[in-house]
């Protein structure tokens, strides 16, 4: 037995990876397979699960109802569409936000004295290691209608002596995007500051000799050198804006309801886990199809691995 | 040409963006001295020593004196849990997928086997995945395996099988494992098979070669997958959120938890601890790093 282990090199190799798969298999194949079971199903009286065949969760995500006024069979109810569509929007805005904030401070750090740039990026990064709540925390201080931001304000009206009405700013969609801004802005300046660093400065150089003005040489050479990090950074934050629901719920209040608060609900308050599985597996797809479309379109660099 | 010029532009731009990353957190510690009990406004800070007296909803006096809420914090009991749980989950998770991880990049690197490609597909799940599907995906393996087997062995009261300190463990090991894994092998990479040989040649057994050529070669790539490891374990809310259990809550359970009820200073000190001892940490393991890279 020992000797037959001495001797054979496929069976050691798998006897050392064989304690990471099963974690692999057992805590990340075993339970997509089984949300994707558990989403067929229908959940009990006391919110278990029986199992079955049904695709009525899902006929329930895209807006099919039984459950309609007047007497007809079936309508079109797009409740849980409009969370999908509101969560796809607020990535979209949240991802192009980032882009124009990460970009001139990337650029910034990309051009300073190389010896300098190690600080600059240490100062980006150290948000990040404030915890993610908080990070959400610190945003429902300055919101507040009694808040930092809304005293501030009141302060500047007073030395002009201006009427003041404080702002309703928590509990609002924009509260919540500057939120998912706030998260995953490091996450944007790292990757795209990859790219620019790489950029000689004899290209700029040759831009001027050649006559270009800055704008051009911006449109030209900087940007699309600059796109593996807009790419790579553009997963990294749309992603987690997905799926996220802390930041709606602590700066959306109940008003903002996106798909990640959706599937808690559904596992903590509304106990439906077959239904909450079927929205998770939905997000999931969703996903994936959004981020290998762009991959494909735009490719893949090694800038993800930057963070 | 100046290589370092920038347009007043982009650094007006970069003063803003820095200000927008800065000022929260600012705010945040700046609070934890807030003499204000309710924290709504900043009422000044407590400058008085001496037992605790309030003036309407204010701290005018202490024996911590400014430091009051940070003396309220060491009390708190549940703070002290919460800290106790988070540091115990992240130590042992990090123990346990720095050793599978380093075991797992080396069968990868210098092995062939029949399972090694999907090993390595199934290494890149959890990066590609929202965090909430897995965390639903693994408490309803939970939820389901443990009502299965409470059942079978007609389970009941305290012997009953739940959701605690021991899922949140296994879990966080399933997230940590494929970083550490990556970063080791990213680390074999970088040097041959041939020294290992060398030592083989010079008449070294296995076990000789492992500790005296593979794991000092190795030990850059664990420490700094260990950090990573340990540093997400600490970080993390939302699979914590959905594995842990009565007893295991962790520090960012905690603080949600309190951001749905009033809120005292106490949050902000609590937070402000948080935030320094992270840095302290980074700052500390940085000069640590520069030293071995010199």
């Amino acid at each position: 037995m020992l000797k037959k282990l001495r001797e054979d090199k496929a069976l050691q190799g798998t006897l050392l990876v064989s304690p990471t798969l099963l974690f692999m298999v057992g805590l990340l194949i075993i339970p997509l397979i089984l949300t994707l079971v558990i989403s067929f199903g229908r959940r009990d009286a006391d919110g278990g699960v029986i199992y079955t065949f049904s695709l009525a969760n899902y006929a329930r995500l895209i807006g099919f109802s039984t459950n309609c006024s007047n007497g007809v069979n079936f309508c079109w109810d797009t409740l849980y569409v409009d969370i999908g569509l509101r969560s796809l929007v607020l990535a979209f805005q949240t991802t192009v936000c980032v882009i124009l904030m990460a970009f001139p401070l990337a650029y910034f750090i990309a051009r300073a004295e190389p010896k300098r740039r190690n600080t600059f990026l240490f100062l980006v990064l150290v948000p990040l290691w404030t915890n993610f709540v908080i990070r959400v925390y610190a945003w429902m201080m300055l919101l507040r209608t009694q808040g930092v931001i809304n005293g501030l304000l009141g302060w500047i009206a007073g030395l002009f002596n201006l009427p003041f009405q404080p702002l309703d700013m928590l509990y609002t969609p924009g509260a919540v995007l500057v939120g998912m801004i706030y998260e995953f802005l490091p996450f944007m300046i790292l990757p795209i500051y990859t790219s620019l660093e790489k950029i000689e400065n004899s290209l700029y150089e040759a831009a001027a000799d050649l006559g270009a003005n800055p704008i051009f040489t911006f449109l030209r050479v900087t940007l699309p050198l600059a796109l593996p990090g807009i790419v790579a950074g553009t997963i990294l934050v749309f992603i987690p804006v997905m799926g996220t629901f802390i930041v709606s719920d602590i700066l959306g209040g109940r008003q903002v309801i996106l798909v990640g608060n959706l599937i808690q609900n559904q596992f903590l308050s509304a106990r439906d886990p077959t239904f909450g599985s079927a929205a998770s597996l939905i997000l999931m797809v969703l996903t994936l199809i959004v981020t290998y479309f762009y991959t494909r379109k735009f490719g893949f660099g090694e800038e993800i691995i930057a963070v | 040409m100046n290589p370092y010029r920038r347009s007043p532009i982009i650094i007006i731009a970069t003063v803003l963006v820095y200000t927008f990353l800065y000022a929260p957190i600012i705010v945040l510690m700046l609070y934890s001295f807030n003499a204000s009990r309710t924290n709504v406004l900043f009422e000044g800070f407590i400058t008085r020593f001496g037992p605790v007296k309030m003036v309407d909803s204010n701290v005018v006096q202490s024996p911590c004196g400014p430091f009051h809420w940070f003396c309220d914090l060491s009390k708190n009991r549940e703070v002290l849990n919460a800290a106790k749980n988070t540091l115990l989950i992240a130590i042992t998770s990090t123990i346990i997928s720095v050793v599978i991880g380093t075991m797992a990049a080396i069968g990868m690197q210098r092995y062939n086997f029949r399972l090694k490609p999907f090993s390595q597909i199934s290494l890149y799940i959890p990066i590609v995945i929202p965090e909430i599907v897995m965390g639903i995906g693994i408490l309803v393996l939970f939820s389901q395996l443990f009502s299965l087997l409470n059942s079978a062995f007609g389970l009941s009261g305290d012997a009953r099988l739940t959701l605690g300190i021991g899922t949140v463990i296994v879990s966080h090991i399933a997230f940590s494992v494929p970083f550490v894994t990556l970063v080791v092998q990213a680390r074999l990479q970088g040097f041959e098979k041939s020294y290992e040989e060398a030592a083989m040649d010079l008449g070294a057994n296995e076990i000789v070669t492992f500790w005296r050529v593979t794991l000092p070669m190795l030990l850059p790539g664990i420490v700094s997958g260990a950090l990573l490891a340990f540093t997400l374990s600490l970080d993390d809310f939302v699979i914590t959120f959905f594995t842990n259990g009565p007893g295991s809550t962790t520090l960012p359970i905690y603080i949600y938890g309190l951001l749905r009820r009033i809120i005292t200073p106490q949050v902000n000190a609590l937070s402000t601890v948080w935030i320094l001892i992270v840095l302290c940490a980074v700052f500390f393991l940085q000069r640590l790093q520069n030293r071995e890279t010199q």
